[in-house]
């Protein structure tokens, strides 16, 4: 687009649309900044009037007594973090491999109900998987997986908006490489793992963020599939430490809790956003 | 790698038409062929029949029955509906509170998602990354997390933040109970979902606008627009179609699914059911209650919703 300056006059809406997106900016970040700076308060700042923004003397001491409470049972914080990155990392390993396989014939197969297929997954990103918890919930508890990593893991392995970007993506790949591939007497198999797959890196890494955020951020799962204390995921161990909803108890322990389940989603941003843009421009819906 | 196609051409179905639909065993004999095709299917659809094609089934059966996981469902046609809709108060609220959020979160962060995505747009490239993490980290905390930060922005003492801001600058005398008093509960629940509505639908925005393609705006000016407001309009908004169509419908669902945030701000249930969503009544019949009929009475209405929603959608912007 044109640049800043325009010949030798100022660009004034240049110059606006700066100071507005900074200011944007920081608005959207401020609460995330409050939240790192309260995660470093030591408790004399915690409960100070005036209330203050910033942190004066950092600290450690909130991530220290994170480690070592114990909530209200004896199941010490850290089995909570292994629990999810458990969950999380099953969910978006297998879920690749998962949607990689069906996107492919249904990119690049000319197989009879392909289109039907394809809408139904279409379709299916059209409501919330929330609507149907009840049906899962009653499958998941009668094979009797309550409890189990398994009733955490599966019902969000067919994950439709993920499966839907891949296909997009592949579609627009030329033939002529599987073509290649399948002349020098390559098997579809093969094609897939060899050629396939490089190929779908920037929609791999897209799945693998959105699949990562959705699958860490979710109390739901935890909260609906296990009973057991020391089978719960991140997300509801806070709900646990905050003691319930509206009570501001602890809340450097919480703060620093809170910051430890952010930190990581926003790594995971900042690792694969290159990758992601290239996706996303494929991201189109048609009638 | 490649970066930029027509999002026409990505988007396109190239129908597969039967050549002849009524000779069962031609089909039979295609599907034989396409034998492989199918068993890459195989691992995704076994998983998407067993946990989502079943389930919206199942739904809808156990919509018309009394079942409380205890005792067998018992059928008792449409009595779940009748009661959902002639005497549940709270739930004829909670569709009140659900609608009133989603027209106003739904339209507001949709536009807020594409302005900022195109403003985005206007600037040199190797700025971007910063202006895009300060907008899109926010949809990307989880509700709980962000739970600690909003408790103390809104909370009702001369301690919460608002309140004490408010305070100093004289705009009220006694700390006002921004989560407990019911007429600021959903303009809370707006204001934060809005703060974190820059999500997928954005990254599509995002991408879409940088990869219009730069000969359209040469071909634009000589055709004789000169200001932005003109490119945007004429160029941009044309080209960038289909993901404005993709970001409608996610934003349809996130916005008739507001719950996380409800359930942290205000609790299950809100006071008064200030807050009380139609997936908060959702959760509280099936999971809390355990009458799971009339539970799924209420998913089938809110699935009837979503679609019938992103159905208007589509015949809006779906056509060319």
């Amino acid at each position: 687009m044109t640049g800043l300056v325009k010949g030798k006059k100022v660009d004034w809406g240049g110059f606006f649309l700066y100071l507005f997106l900074t200011l944007f900016g920081l608005l959207m970040l401020a609460p995330l900044v409050y939240m790192v700076s309260t995660a470093f308060k030591p408790i004399s700042e915690l409960f100070l009037f005036p209330p203050r923004f910033f942190v004066m003397n950092p600290t450690f001491l909130n991530f220290r007594d994170l480690l070592l409470i114990t909530g209200t049972t004896s199941v010490p914080f850290s089995r909570f973090i292994f629990n999810s990155l458990l969950i999380s990392s099953c969910i978006v390993g297998f879920g690749i491999i998962v949607s990689a396989m069906a996107a492919y014939p249904l990119a690049k197969h000319n197989m009879p109900f392909r289109s039907a297929i394809f809408n139904m997954v279409v379709l299916a990103i059209m409501f919330s998987p929330l609507v149907v918890q009840i049906p899962q919930y009653l499958l998941i508890s009668k094979i009797g997986l309550i409890n189990t990593y398994w009733a955490m893991i599966l019902p969000y392995l067919a994950a439709p908006v993920g499966m839907f970007l891949m296909t997009q993506f592949l579609r627009q790949i030329p033939d002529a490489l599987l073509e290649a591939a399948r002349i020098d007497g390559a098997s579809e198999w093969k094609v897939f793992w060899v050629v396939v797959i490089p190929m779908l890196k920037p929609a791999i890494a897209t799945f693998a963020l959105f699949s990562f955020i959705s699958a860490w951020n979710d109390p739901y799962p935890a909260m609906v599939y296990t009973t057991d204390q020391d089978m719960k995921s991140l997300p509801l161990a806070i709900q646990t430490l905050s003691g319930g909803y509206g009570v501001v108890a602890r809340v450097g322990t919480l703060a620093a809790a809170s910051l430890l389940m952010i930190v990581p989603t926003i790594i995971v941003f900042i690792v694969t956003q290159r990758l992601v843009l290239q996706t996303m421009a494929h991201s189109g819906l048609k009638e | 790698m490649i970066t930029k196609t027509d999002p026409a051409a990505a988007t396109a179905i190239p129908a597969e038409r039967l050549r002849n639909p009524s000779k069962l065993s031609l089909l039979w004999q295609e599907v034989k062929r396409h034998k492989v095709s199918y068993l890459f299917l195989a691992p995704f659809l076994i998983l998407f029949t067993l946990f989502t094609i079943v389930p919206v089934v199942t739904s809808v059966v156990l919509s018309f029955t009394y079942y409380n996981i205890l005792e067998a469902p018992k059928f008792i046609g449409l009595s779940n509906y009748r009661l959902l809709f002639v005497d549940d108060d709270i739930f004829l609220k909670a569709i009140g509170i659900t609608l009133k959020f989603a027209f106003i979160t739904g339209p507001v962060g949709y536009a807020m998602a594409f302005i900022l995505a195109w403003l985005i747009s206007q600037i040199p490239q190797k700025y971007r990354f910063f202006y895009t993490l300060c907008y899109y980290t926010p949809s990307i905390t989880s509700a709980t997390a962000m739970s600690v930060v909003w408790l103390y922005l809104f909370a009702g003492d001369r301690k919460g933040l608002l309140n004490y801001f408010a305070a100093k600058l004289g705009i009220i005398d006694e700390p006002y109970l921004f989560l407990q008093n019911i007429n600021s509960i959903v303009p809370v629940i707006i204001i934060v979902s809005l703060w974190m509505s820059m999500g997928v639908g954005f990254l599509a925005f995002l991408a879409g606008l940088q990869n219009v393609p730069k000969d359209l705006y040469e071909a634009g000016e000589i055709d004789g627009i000169k200001y932005r407001w003109q490119q945007l309009i004429y160029i941009t908004v044309p080209s960038v179609k289909p993901q404005l169509l993709f970001g409608a419908v996610l934003q349809v669902v996130s916005s008739l699914t507001v719950f996380d945030v409800s359930v942290q701000l205000v609790g299950l249930p809100s006071p008064l059911y200030a807050g009380h969503t139609i997936l908060t009544h959702l959760f509280d019949y099936a999971f809390i209650k355990f009458e799971m009929g009339y539970a799924a009475a209420i998913a089938v209405v809110l699935f009837v919703m979503m679609i019938g929603l992103n159905r208007l959608i589509f015949k809006w912007l779906g056509k060319d």
